[in-house]
């Protein structure tokens, strides 16, 4: 097996990864396939705990320390058999609040805390960083192994090249995937359906070459039992201590590691996927470990002594001559170690931008920032540049820690630092008296005692550390021996470090949430996690606000991209009753909003950027009383109030819009024939004045030429206006023959700019006719009469220099829809209501022609059409949605008169 | 001759109806399309007299008719209000509010060419 062909077999299943996740993804987003998010994917998503070091360094965990890698597997296997309730209840507080990161978990519980997001996210990042040098180190070692079984000599500058490369490949991979999706919160589709896909090479590499070590070279189940019976490996003891230590270590980094957090949480798509996972992963588990011993066995036995044992799984077959099942092995650890860091990054990196970068910005940006920036642009380019930054820490650490510590080693540190988390979190899933103090104060203590025992000595000697400081102290003071802290002499360095960490993490913890008084945001959070299975209905945590809505649309635009904000705010406009895209700005409203913001730039930043907006809104202590302490006793009674008075709500404030549409409907109907009178009038008067000139005055061939022409023109305008008259009444009357055809939105957007007359004006028309391909069956001629008034429209109002008018066709809801968006001054929001009633020309516009009939029309005839126009608030312009009629909804309907 | 009447109106081919019909009368004839700059026009060069149309960009005919008779210098301009509403609550608006004249579009030039010579005293 050549190494190069061994390149080009990695490199083909990279692409085979990106075409997996790159099709998840089309899925997805077509909403197809609801498999991708079911229970067998989530629990193979979960294996992501299965790493490199699972992989190849579970065999050299066994063939140094015999059965004790067996407590990696049982601690994950204790959480999902005996503590999913706190898997659950985390799930559901994820979804609740939108939780994106662990950091955004304990930040939001802990009064939305920036600072706490900060101390997680830093945790986080040192935490990860060893983790993922040991899996660049993995793979880097693999692939040496085959180029040396090739004849090559790797030196150490090849190793860090090797290294070098995969860390960028894998960058590109997690860049593309992890952050293309513009809308941040969404969920990684494509990314889950890689790590499954790469969870089962695993599994089978494991299988196959555990197999053949049992069938193909030991001689069967029972051979290999006799030889692990008579090898060292059965003799190793390990003491019950840090038997506790591991399994407790395990089964906490199984909650706290940012991308088990990352998969077991915001990942899930569905509580019930809880329910077989509880099952399925512990199987999983139980497969991948099932060869271990056997390999590690058999390796000792046949191997050169000294040769490596954390690559038995890899070297076993190729010393054998297997060279398929090498490659097998190979791709194996390559996929433990490429989906580990890709999600770890994606995770590490969706912190940073939130609990770091979206803060600074926020802050440095003017008072308005949260409106004037363009946010989404900024968390994209943040995560990207965290995950290509994550990934070369984890380059620098592997350089420099001299990559030959053995694997495992590095794991567990690792693990400690992550699990320092699991006080606060615990903690402020269950107690309602845990606090913001009392969580800085431990997670602080805890990883300080975690750099200073664990981290840095793991650089090894003389590296950070001198020999002298480790054995004597620091300055020479014997209790602050960074491996027997506290005099705590002769006990597992890991061990040590782990309970003197947890110790002070945890007394901290409760020291400082039991010295200090929760603020009112905090308390009130506190009650949504620590109730969340009975807070059905929303507290409010805002109260009332002088924010207008369109400002709000604007923001959550920017955020949460076009498409989810309008879908949000007509939505919550149709729930209060009323039509288009601007609800009333209600308490409920805000805490909705919020929580959907929440989900794409974590709890603080969102709590802060609302904040901005609806100034001095904030709850307040009166506000919190209800909910406080005794909500959880009130709620069933007050729930159903709320509903009944949410109902009232509803009626009121539709009965309300209905009242002021009628009163300015009977305004509007006197004005209608005051305004003929005026619109008939003023074309009349240029006629026979004209015409009295004419008849009465002399004057040359040229002016009489003129005044004939303004004569002409004036009764075309008067024969317009009655036609346009004539249309609106038959089309009120619904006395319309509609002659459908069938035909391409492309060719009458076509048709209409052709007929518009905009072509030679300045007025310049953007479209992308590739996403104008959508099939109609409808009367396409007054489907084109609506898009030239509204091109019209915009070629007469749209004052901007140069005038510019965007038309965009995509899917909306479930419908295909045009926008047409142009560049002016847009529509004030008193007048959107009115636009599309007779007349309503607005204000000052007394210079252009129209008679103030053209949107009245357009609404009639989309409504005759089945579809509908509507104004698009929150576009810098003049904004129209027109929503196409439904192609297929008229041989539906004779179907079912055939039938009956 | 050669005195100065201020047309304040905004559809093009309506001023350039009035301005023929006027200028072959004798008048110099000025024009003024907006309604919000409307007095300032007024102040900056005092016509004779004032045909001013009711519905304005920027302001209404009517309330340009309340400041000029509100302010000393303008107070006795005579002004002909010009509408194409012609409801009567438009007209007894305009008397109340001490316009000297009344007159709905369309209109015959003959009317206009002699209800200018009569409010210039040249009747």
């Amino acid at each position: 097996m050549s190494f190069n062909l061994l390149i080009f077999v990695s490199l083909c299943y990279v692409a085979f990864l990106f075409l997996v996740a790159f099709w998840a993804e089309r899925r997805a987003y077509a909403n197809g396939a609801r498999w991708l998010r079911g229970p067998f994917v989530y629990t193979l998503s979960l294996s992501i705990y299965c790493t490199a070091w699972t992989f190849y360094g579970a065999v050299g965990y066994a063939a140094r320390s015999g059965i004790e890698f067996v407590t990696i597997y049982l601690g994950p296997t204790l959480v999902m058999v005996g503590w999913w309730w706190i898997l659950r209840r985390l799930v559901r507080i994820g979804r609740a609040q939108r939780i994106t990161s662990i950091a955004d978990l304990i930040s939001s519980r802990f009064g939305k805390s920036t600072s706490l997001g900060v101390i997680v996210t830093i945790l986080s990042v040192v935490a990860a960083t060893p983790y993922i040098a040991l899996q660049l180190q993995s793979v880097t070692q693999s692939f040496a192994v085959f180029a040396t079984s090739g004849g090559q000599v790797w030196e150490r500058p090849d190793f860090l090249r090797a290294a070098a490369w995969i860390a960028v490949g894998l960058a590109i991979f997690t860049v593309i995937f992890g952050t293309r999706s513009l809308d941040a919160n969404e969920r990684h589709s494509g990314i889950v359906i890689a790590i499954a896909v790469e969870a089962v090479v695993k599994l089978v590499a494991l299988l196959a070459v555990g197999a053949f070590v049992v069938w193909g070279l030991a001689g069967g189940p029972g051979e290999v039992l006799a030889q692990i019976e008579s090898s060292p490996i059965s003799s190793f003891e390990t003491p019950g201590g840090r038997w506790a230590a591991l399994i407790f270590l395990s089964a906490a980094a199984f909650l706290c590691l940012p991308r088990m957090f990352q998969v077991l949480v915001v990942e899930n798509s569905d509580e019930r996927n809880l329910q077989t996972a509880s099952w399925a992963f512990p199987l999983y588990l139980i497969a991948v470990s099932l060869f271990v011993l056997p390999i590690a066995v058999v390796g000792l036995e046949r191997m050169p002594v000294g040769s490596n044992p954390d690559l038995f799984v890899l070297t076993l077959p190729l010393a054998e001559d297997q060279g398929e099942l090498a490659v097998l092995a190979f791709l194996g650890g390559f996929s433990s170690a490429t989906s580990m860091v890709i999600v770890s990054t994606i995770a590490v990196a969706t912190m940073v931008s939130n609990h770091i970068v979206a803060p600074i910005w926020l802050n440095t940006g003017t008072q308005g920032a949260s409106m004037s920036g363009d946010v989404r642009r900024v968390i994209v380019r943040a995560r990207r540049v965290s995950i290509a930054g994550i990934l070369a820490l984890g380059y620098l650490y592997f350089r420099f820690s001299g990559g030959g510590a053995a694997l495992a080693a590095i794991g567990l540190i690792s693990f400690s630092g992550a699990v320092q988390i699991l006080p606060a979190m615990l903690g402020g899933i269950f107690w309602r008296g845990a606090t913001r103090v009392g969580a800085r104060l431990g997670l602080f203590a805890g990883f300080v005692v975690w750099l200073y025992t664990l981290f840095l000595p793991s650089f090894g000697a003389e590296a950070v550390m001198s020999q002298a400081m480790l054995d004597n102290g620091p300055f020479g003071i014997e209790w602050l021996r960074p491996q027997a802290l506290f005099g705590l002499v002769g006990m597992d360095p890991l061990v040590h470090g782990l309970l003197w960490s947890m110790l002070l993490n945890t007394a901290f913890f409760f020291i400082g949430s039991a010295m200090s008084f929760p603020r009112p945001l905090e308390r009130f959070q506190g009650a949504q996690f620590v109730n969340v299975f009975a807070m059905s209905t929303d507290a409010k945590a805002w109260s009332g606000s002088a924010a207008p809505a369109e400002d709000l649309l604007i923001m959550a635009q920017r955020i949460l991209g076009g498409r989810e904000a309008q879908t949000l705010f007509q939505r919550a406009a149709q729930e209060q009753g009323k039509t288009g895209y601007l609800p009333d700005v209600t308490p409920d409203f805000i805490v909705r909003l919020e929580r959907e913001l929440a989900g794409s730039v974590g709890a603080a930043t969102a709590h802060a950027m609302i904040g901005q907006l609806t100034e001095g809104a904030a709850i307040s202590v009166e506000d919190l009383i209800a909910v406080a302490d005794e909500a959880a006793q009130i709620l069933e009674y007050s729930s159903k109030l709320e509903a009944k008075s949410a109902e009232q709500d509803i009626t009121a404030r539709a009965l309300r819009a209905a009242n002021e549409k009628l009163t300015a409907l009977s305004i509007q109907k006197d004005a209608f024939l005051s305004q003929i009178s005026h619109e008939l009038r003023t074309p009349m008067t240029s006629i026979r004045s004209f015409s009295e000139i004419l008849r009465d005055m002399d004057m040359n061939a040229d002016d009489h030429r003129h005044y004939a022409g303004i004569i002409h023109d004036e009764s075309l305008r008067l024969t317009r206006l009655l036609d346009d008259l004539l249309d609106l009444s038959v089309l009120e009357n619904g006395q319309v023959t509609l002659h459908e055809q069938s035909g391409q939105l492309s060719d009458l957007i076509d048709r209409a700019i052709g007929v518009s007359g905009v072509q030679g004006s300045p007025l310049k028309i953007v479209r992308d006719k590739g996403r104008e391909k959508v099939a109609l069956h409808t009367d396409l001629d007054r489907l084109v009469q609506v898009f030239v008034n509204v091109i019209v429209n915009a070629q007469k109002y749209c004052k901007a220099d140069p005038p510019q008018l965007r038309i965009q066709a995509h899917r909306f809801n479930g419908h295909d829809v045009v926008d047409f968006i142009d560049n002016g001054e847009g529509i004030a929001a008193s007048s959107q209501g009115m636009i599309f009633e007779k007349f309503a020309r607005l204000e000052d516009d007394g210079k252009a022609g129209g008679a103030g009939l053209g949107l009245a029309i357009c609404k009639q005839i989309m409504d005759r059409l089945g579809g509908d126009i509507t104004y698009l608030p929150g576009k810098s312009g003049a904004a129209f949605r027109l929503t196409l009629p439904p192609a297929a909804a008229k041989p539906q309907t004779s179907e079912l008169l055939a039938t009956q | 001759m050669g005195r100065r009447v201020l047309l304040i109106e905004d559809e093009p081919n309506i001023i350039e109806a009035i301005s023929f019909i006027l200028s072959r009368d004798g008048w110099t004839v000025h024009t003024h399309e907006d309604g919000s700059t409307a007095i300032d026009k007024v102040r900056a060069a005092p016509p004779d007299m004032v045909i001013l149309d009711v519905m304005l960009p920027g302001r209404s005919g009517f309330d340009i008719l309340r400041d000029l008779r509100e302010s000393a210098e303008t107070a006795d301009l005579p002004v002909m209000m010009l509408t194409a509403r012609g409801q009567s609550k438009d007209r007894d608006l305009a008397e109340r509010l001490g316009a000297n004249h009344f007159m709905t579009k369309p209109f015959s030039n003959q009317d206009v060419r002699d209800q200018v010579r009569l409010m210039m005293g040249e009747g």
